[in-house]
């Protein structure tokens, strides 16, 4: 009986490691050591154990978490017959590891500006034929020929917005349009900083009155010492990213900085809750879809992008996300409804105290990390 | 991230190398014992480990001593003792560039020292708490006369089963300033406290998610233990505190030992706990580690960050396997 | 008096473990999106959750890998700590140092040790990676299991079956393995628990295309966690209770 068990127990388990096996329709078993003559040379490696061989009518999407309307994917499939498959990442950092340790996993990818730049500069971009794309033209015209990306050669923006405050008004009814209200020991425990280094670094930049890209040392030192300052006069709650927006809602705290996009989404679940880009200026952003120079369906990729740019399937995503869309036949088709709106629709003298970023050079990266983690490592 | 994904050829020859050594040893054994020894059972696994651990904590050794270009350094240890190490010579450089002397601007940094004494002090803090909860509650299962005690075993680990990520953010709700217990006790007509973005609330998160780890080797030691013992002493006028200390405790060392390291351990890399329930107002090596790999992507120097954890784990290891020579307490059964 | 208090003491202990857990499964019957205001029952996450494909994809993902992971650990560590206990003093110290090893390695060391493998051997990340490196956490601790009850094994019923005439095979599944059936349930049970459990190896050895339950939930938290995730693990959990009391019975009556 025991032994009839322990039979069942092995049969169950050789299926299983055969169906593993047959799954991933190569050996995926002891591959450390049998793989040494080919390290040699690199190119000699077979294509096919580097990437999901997803050829023909479909088209690989990388975009982040939940910023896509689903319904926009269904009418993809169904009008161009192509298989959407989508996948989704959480930082850029993240996107640029996956982009390059899965060379033709993906043909679309939508990563931030200064992400373009990067990528761009480290020839990690195919040209998009704008033939095959005539709804890009859609673009308003404050974002054509951004400065990521000065010859509109590799990007067709997605969606845009600024980094702002998001207050709650029953805390505080009436705040100073500036980032000094982040600096006012009043509010005790009660502001939210974002945990990352560009976005928080760059807003003390901005209130310092300096340049938003600044490699200046002595300017950087001076944000970094009123970071510190100000986490230790314990106003600062908490430093995180994701779940800012959820407890703002939840009246955790007064005051955030925050993105355009989430602090709509805010404000719709909370109506005590507003955004203001601050007088001194902010950060204006861009997501962009873009084609990785490995993809393997470009053609298709293209499809996509242009349906993307469609205005009907523009306004759903921008209904959808709650960002801003780059998209004039979209902004006109919602009207006053979009218009009227300060926080998607900032006006043109917010924008122009605003700044993008630019991708920081790898070699002088190191200052602001260094910085960031003494400003995380104060008590 | 390097772009070129590759070892050196010795690396490679040294794989293959130990792969023919692997061989040759399975195969002389069993001609020494002309046939097949119970020992050989342990091959398929050792083959694995070779393959999925030791030569992975190889690749990390590799990384943690050359630079981004694949050669020999020790600046990655270095970056660990002055965390302004890389970010000092780029200051320098740009002062340079524009004429001027920044080594006003040079400092040492203690991110990464500090960082590692706070998490020693947390785990440290976080593995006190978990035996004091834990050994009681071990010891009262593992009583004879409480009859449900394995079932209530069982119940330790069903906690488990629940998503970790999904546990701690559950916390989340509980100790907001808007969450469960203070609206509670702002119901009762108390002022709401706040729980949540501090150390305290950290430690909490780690010693729940911890706590189990505890319970089972401890109740494993002490339910094997012959109880006939405890009654003796009982029988020889120890009242039951002195049973407890002096029979009950000596003889369970064991079960604390494999309990200390199996909490310890994972308690100083926590990443996450912090993150969540500490609101990022403070650092574990954990998170450090996560953020030279993932956020600044320098891998040569995350990878000396773990190498220096991991000997300082096997140092503390070693240290307490005094505590339990015959190393029993390894059972977790 | 003092029986009472244990029994008060052990409550508490268990309230505190099990007390996020009610607040999950209440969480997942609320008709709101928030994790803060409650706005009444509904089962609209349920409902939601089995219309999301992803979702059960990743439910596929993870119990699959779980019960796979979980069979071969066990073999694998059944078979290497019988051999251990067969070995002389020196491997067999070596081999314990060798066990020991991964869990003296911080999971986000292990996990980021093994991508760097995976990614020098160029083999693609995603579902058999990860299953890889799920056995590899899991044997030791089947290891670690079964060993102590191979330890309070007497040693010479084994030598007794071979002198009977028992082939060493026979006596390996009729002598010893029945002996320490326990231990290995205990460690099966621990292996599928722990990578049922798992984010940090998952995270590091998958590439977005094959996600499990850590990983989706850790990517969703972007958007605020789904509250379709709660009611998933609600569920799960309530299923595994029921799991475990059938095996419960089920033992409780073959004795």
């Amino acid at each position: 009986m025991k032994l009839r068990k322990i039979a069942l127990l092995i049969v169950v388990t050789l299926c299983a490691l055969l169906l593993a096996g047959c799954g991933s329709d190569k050996p995926a078993d002891e591959p450390a050591v049998t793989d040494v003559p080919a390290v040699t040379e690199e190119t000699a490696m077979p294509e096919a154990t580097t990437v999901p061989a997803q050829t023909g009518k479909v088209v690989n999407v990388y975009n982040w978490e939940d910023y896509i309307d689903p319904a926009v994917i269904t009418l993809f499939e169904q009008e161009y017959g192509i298989k959407v498959n989508y996948m989704c990442f959480t930082t850029v950092e993240d996107m640029i590891v996956q982009v390059e340790a899965n060379p033709g996993a993906f043909d679309v990818c939508f990563p931030s500006d200064y992400i373009i730049e990067r990528m761009i500069a480290g020839n990690m971009l195919r040209e998009i034929n704008f033939e095959n794309v005539p709804n890009a033209a859609q673009t308003i015209p404050y974002l054509q020929n951004p400065a990521y990306d000065p010859e509109n050669k590799y990007s067709v923006p997605y969606m845009w917005g600024t980094v702002g405050i998001l207050y709650n008004k029953t805390m505080i009814p009436d705040p100073v349009q500036s980032w000094s209200i982040l600096w006012d020991t009043q509010y005790q425990k009660q502001v939210f900083m974002l945990d990352s280094i560009r976005d928080s670094m760059g807003v003390t930049l901005k209130y310092l009155g300096y340049d938003l890209n600044t490699t200046n040392v002595p300017e950087l030192m001076a944000a970094k010492e009123k970071l510190i300052e100000q986490k230790k006069s314990g106003v600062v709650k908490a430093y995180q990213v994701d779940e800012t927006k959820d407890k703002m809602v939840a009246g955790e705290a007064a005051l955030a900085v925050m993105w355009s996009g989430d602090a709509m989404y805010a404000i719709d679940l909370n109506e005590n809750l507003d955004y203001f880009v601050p007088a001194e200026g902010s950060n204006v952003w861009v997501d962009g879809a873009v084609i990785p120079a490995t993809a393997k369906n470009p053609e298709n990729a293209e499809l996509f992008i242009n349906f993307l740019c469609r205005p009907e399937i523009a306004r759903m995503n921008c209904e959808y996300i709650c960002y801003s869309t780059p998209n004039q036949g979209a902004i006109d088709l919602m009207g006053e409804e979009y218009t009227a709106n300060h926080v998607q629709n900032p006006d043109q003298a917010v924008l122009d105290k605003c700044q993008f970023f630019h991708d920081i050079s790898p070699d002088f990266l190191p200052v602001y990390e260094a910085m960031w983690m003494e400003v995380k490592n104060t008590k | 991230m390097r772009s070129d994904m590759s070892l050196p050829w010795w690396a490679w020859a040294a794989m293959g190398v130990g792969l023919v050594a692997f061989a040759a040893m399975v195969g002389v054994t069993i001609r020494r014992n002309r046939g097949i020894h119970r020992s050989l059972f342990a091959s398929p696994y050792t083959l694995w480990m070779i393959i999925f651990t030791v030569v992975p904590v190889i690749l990390i050794g590799y990384y943690a001593f050359t630079d981004a270009n694949g050669a020999f350094t020790l600046d990655n240890f270095k970056n660990f003792w002055d965390s302004n190490f890389n970010a000092n010579k780029s200051i320098l450089a740009a002062g340079e560039a524009v004429g001027q002397d920044y080594s006003a601007y040079i400092t040492r940094g203690t991110v990464n020292v500090d960082t590692l004494v706070y998490s020693l002090w947390m785990a440290f803090l976080c593995t006190v708490i978990c035996l004091l909860l834990g050994y009681p509650a071990a010891l009262i299962m593992a009583d004879r006369k409480m009859k449900l005690g394995p079932t209530l075993v069982v119940l330790f680990i069903i906690p488990m089963w629940m998503n970790f990520l999904l546990r701690t953010i559950a916390w989340m709700s509980l100790l907001e300033d808007s969450g469960l217990i203070n609206t509670f006790l702002k119901w009762l007509g108390f002022e709401g406290v706040q729980l949540m973005y501090n150390s305290e609330a950290v430690l909490l998160g780690m010693v729940y998610n911890f706590l189990p780890f505890m319970v089972f080797p401890i109740y494993t030691a002490l339910s094997k233990m012959d109880f006939r013992l405890s009654e003796a002493a009982a029988d020889l006028g120890c009242n039951s505190w002195q049973t407890l200390y002096k029979v009950t405790m000596p003889l369970s060392i064991p079960g604390i030992v494999s309990g200390i390291t199996m909490v310890f351990m994972p308690s100083v890399t926590t990443f996450f706990i912090p993150r969540v329930l500490g609101g990022g107002n403070t650092m574990m090596f954990g998170d450090l580690i996560e953020a030279k790999f993932l956020t600044e992507g320098n891998w040569n120097v995350g990878s000396a960050l773990s190498l220096i954890m991991m000997l300082l784990i096997l140092v503390s290891l070693s240290i307490l396997r005094k505590a339990d020579p015959n190393g029993e307490g390894g059972g977790i059964a | 008096m003092m029986k009472w208090l244990k029994k008060c003491y052990l409550a508490l202990v268990l309230i505190f473990l099990y007390v996020p857990i009610i607040v999950l499964i209440v969480q997942s019957f609320n008709a709101g999106k928030s994790r803060a205001k409650w706005e009444g029952f509904s089962l609209r996450w349920y409902i939601e959750l089995f219309q999301d494909e992803r979702t059960l994809q990743a439910l596929f993902v993870t119990l699959s890998i779980a019960v796979l992971a979980m069979i071969v650990s066990t073999v694998l560590g059944t078979l290497a700590a019988i051999g251990i206990h067969a070995m002389k003093k020196r491997p067999q110290a070596l081999m314990m140092t060798l066990t020991n090893l991964p869990n003296t390695m911080p999971d986000i060391v292990t996990g980021i040790s093994l991508m760097l493998l995976f990614i020098f051997t160029k083999v693609e990340r995603g579902y058999v990676t990860m299953l890889l490196a799920h056995i590899t956490f899991d044997t030791p601790y089947v290891i670690l299991s079964v060993l102590p009850k191979l330890k309070q094994m007497n040693r010479h019923t084994y030598e007794a079956a071979l002198d009977l005439g028992a082939t060493p095979m026979y006596a390996l599944f009729h002598v010893i393995i029945p002996q320490c059936k326990q231990g290995i349930i205990t460690g099966a049970m621990l292996a599928f628990t722990l990578s049922l459990d798992d984010f940090t190896i998952s995270y590091f050895t998958t590439s977005p295309l094959v996600q499990n339950l850590s990983t989706l939930i850790y990517s969703s938290a972007r958007k605020g966690i789904d509250p379709s995730l709660n009611a998933l693990s609600a569920l799960m959990f309530v299923a595994l209770l029921v799991l475990l009391l059938i095996v419960n019975r089920r033992t409780a009556e073959d004795k």
